[in-house]
């Protein structure tokens, strides 16, 4: 995609999506995949069993202002403080965004490992990047 | 011929078919229920034209009397925490009556890791039983006489490990394997399209599939060695035809393999069985059924040259569409459940699980997976659609999408062939390797996705009607202890083992991996039983064969 096709002169949000772990259920991070791709965002596509160490050298190869990870089968605690916690360590300051299945209970742990958004099963198209966008928005007032 | 002449022909062969029929209809034994309508009516057994069920090509289902023999089977999958939780279910299920067990195993077991690798963390024992070694399979079926119980077990890339487990547990305990009934999944070729868990490139897992066809047809003539899963394909997101025809190229694929490797198709095709999702559009759902045994029983006759009708029938096993869950309003899911077991039911499907209403939230409570079984009941006992075979049967709508879902099947099939230059196993290595599955499926699911957004397609509780989602419903949580106890576990059984038979075991399989024409069951069961875990097992053939690494395509 190249930087005429973005209706503003701000430079496109480019995102990292990947799926950490074992889980093979990709359906849902492809559809968002496309849905931000289509809502103008530039979306690096990792794909399956990715580390986490995959991720971050995709977030600083390619420049990127947030990643997206999708979980469905209950490891999202393990793998996103895994996540967060590897961020930390390696000093990389972006948003990291968690959809998928994620109940009730968790939603407040995710948020206080540093989980900036949680999108549930329903969310929209708008609000996948709306999202992205207010968890960019947030890093970059903090910084 | 003159348009008479013509009638008469169909009408006496139809009467002909008729009376075949009724002798194949009274030969069956039948429950002992009152086959009337709720109101005292009398029904017929069926009802139209010839072919009548239990005929070639099967379309209306594949015997004679269905579901006045015998209803189908609830065959509800299960599998939690460790190998001893899951034990404890297993003996609940057989003291209740029960002969089937159905094993879910953990995300780490499916993707033959050990509970103690790195990748494991978090998700042992969480989405199913964990299996490590032997020691577990011990557990798994302690004091269950293997055979008096017929065991399906849902595992494909590591599945002639587990299968091997199996005839090393029955063994252990006196059990010959030629006595063990069961069926396992090991339908690799939906991993690499939909399912995702896989192991070794597409080549050497169909080489393991097809040595574990050869080594239970010689040796263990009650076990089905793969079940042809569409369910996976559908949840992934393909259209109804795609999961159909996917599905029965895939089934094409493994009758060309095993007929390359030497079996007689008459001798393995009824071995064979297949596994149909059932979503929610129901006369959609009705006709790809009634589709799927049509084709299956045609290409099996025409061009695989199989000579006898069993070799012909296809059965199947229906789960309705977790996918089609909501989240939102979990209650109402109640509802779509049963339309899609109504759906597999009028469709003649031999087994039937119905998802529970939470699924979309976490694994079932009990009281869900309860509701969900009671569900079945009603429609079995309730509805009176066990009554009468195929009773859409004739209708203008359903025949028309029937004959739809087959020829966009066939234009698939067609596409496949092609791809393998007139061999459909080659046309399956092919799309795998081009992408062909799994755009096709990202396609359909964006699609199905993008009308959800714009409004075209309503979901209820979704993207209309989203009033009234209370959310307070209890969800199963599954703590940390089962990980602790299973590394503990198996950290014993690594200390007791000899580790020198354990090399030498895995020594011998390697070789006999790097041997096309020699049979890998005998040295899985070998390596087992001197206590090698799945993950070394696995870590030593990737040795050989190489690991299965996708291309990330959206």
């Amino acid at each position: 995609m190249s930087e005429s096709e973005q209706t503003t002169n701000e430079k496109p949000f480019r995102v990292v999506l990947a799926k950490l772990g074992l889980d093979g259920h990709d359906r849902g991070l492809k559809v968002v995949a496309r849905m931000l791709r289509d809502g103008g965002l530039e979306v690096i596509y990792l794909g399956l069993r990715q580390t986490t160490e995959q991720v971050i050298a995709a977030v600083e190869q390619e420049d990127a202002d947030a990643i997206g990870i999708s979980m469905l089968n209950g490891g999202h605690l393990a793998l996103s403080k895994k996540m967060i916690d590897a961020l930390d360590e390696a000093d990389v300051d972006v948003p990291l965004i968690v959809g998928g299945i994620v109940p009730e209970g968790d939603i407040e742990k995710l948020s206080e490992l540093g989980v900036a958004a949680i999108l549930g099963p329903g969310s929209s198209s708008d609000d996948c990047v709306l999202a992205i966008r207010d968890a960019v928005a947030a890093v970059e007032a903090r910084s | 011929m003159s348009e008479n002449n013509d009638s008469t022909d169909n009408s006496s062969s139809n009467d002909e078919a008729k009376q075949a029929w009724q002798e194949a209809f009274e030969a069956s034994k039948l429950r002992d229920v009152d086959f009337q309508t709720m109101s005292g009516v009398p029904v017929d057994p069926v009802y139209g034209d010839a072919p009548y069920p239990g005929q070639y090509p099967f379309t209306r289902g594949v015997y004679p009397s269905m579901y006045r023999s015998r209803l189908w089977t609830m065959r509800m999958f299960a599998g939690f925490g460790t190998a001893e939780d899951t034990n404890g279910r297993f003996k609940e299920l057989l003291h209740a009556g029960g002969t089937g067990l159905s094993t879910a195993f953990d995300m780490p077991t499916l993707m033959g890791k050990d509970s103690d690798h790195d990748w494991s963390l978090g998700e042992v024992g969480k989405a199913g039983v964990a299996i490590d070694t032997l020691a577990d399979m011990e557990d798994l079926f302690a004091d269950i006489d293997l055979s008096g119980v017929s065991t399906s077990m849902t595992i494909n890339g590591p599945a002639p490990i587990l299968m091997a487990m199996y005839v090393a547990v029955a063994e252990n305990s006196g059990v010959e394997r030629s006595k063990l009934g069961g069926t396992i999944q090991a339908d690799i070729l939906k991993e690499y399209q939909a399912q995702k868990e896989y192991i070794f490139p597409p080549r050497p897992s169909m080489r393991l599939i097809t040595d574990m066809m050869k080594f239970t047809e010689a040796e263990m003539p009650r076990w089905h060695p793969i079940s042809i899963s569409g369910y996976h394909i559908r949840e992934a997101g393909s259209t109804a035809a795609q999961e159909l025809a996917f599905t029965l190229a895939n089934g094409f694929a493994y009758i060309e393999a095993g007929i390359a490797a030497g079996l007689d198709v008459d001798d393995f095709a009824p071995r064979l069985s297949f596994f149909f999702n059932s979503h929610l559009d129901f006369f959609e759902e009705i006709g790809k059924f009634r589709a799927a045994r049509r084709i299956w029983a045609r290409w099996l006759k025409e061009r695989y040259g199989a000579k006898t009708e069993k070799a012909m029938l296809m059965r199947f096993h229906t789960q309705t569409a977790g996918v089609s869950l909501t989240a939102q309003q979990p209650e109402i899911n109640i509802a779509r459940v049963a339309i899609q077991a109504l759906a597999g039911v009028l469709g003649g499907t031999q087994s039937l699980h119905t998802d529970s209403f939470d699924e979309a939230l976490a694994l079932p409570t009990e009281k869900a997976a309860r509701i969900a079984l009671r569900t079945q009941q009603i429609v079995a006992y309730e509805t009176g659609a066990a009554n009468v075979a195929d009773p859409l049967g004739g209708s203008a709508y359903v025949e028309w999408m029937t004959d739809e879902m087959e020829r966009q099947a066939e234009a698939i099939f067609a596409h496949i062939d092609d791809l393998g230059d007139g061999s459909m196993l080659e046309g399956a290595y092919a799309g795998v390797e081009n992408g062909y599955y799994v755009g096709e499926i990202a396609d359909a699911a964006y699609r199905f996705e993008r009308e959800v957004n714009a409004g075209r397609r309503i979901v209820v509780g979704v993207n209309d009607f989203t009033d009234g989602d209370d959310s307070d419903n209890d969800t199963l949580y599954i703590g940390p202890e089962v990980e602790e106890y299973q590394l503990k576990r198996l950290g014993g059984v690594k200390q007791e083992r000899d580790g020198e038979a354990v090399k030498k075991s895995l020594d011998d399989l390697v070789a006999v991996a790097s041997t096309p024409d020699q049979n890998t069951m005998p040295a899985f069961i070998d390596a087992v039983k001197a206590y090698a875990t799945e993950g070394e097992i696995v870590d030593a053939l990737e040795g050989v064969y190489g690991t299965y690494v996708e291309k990330a395509v959206i």
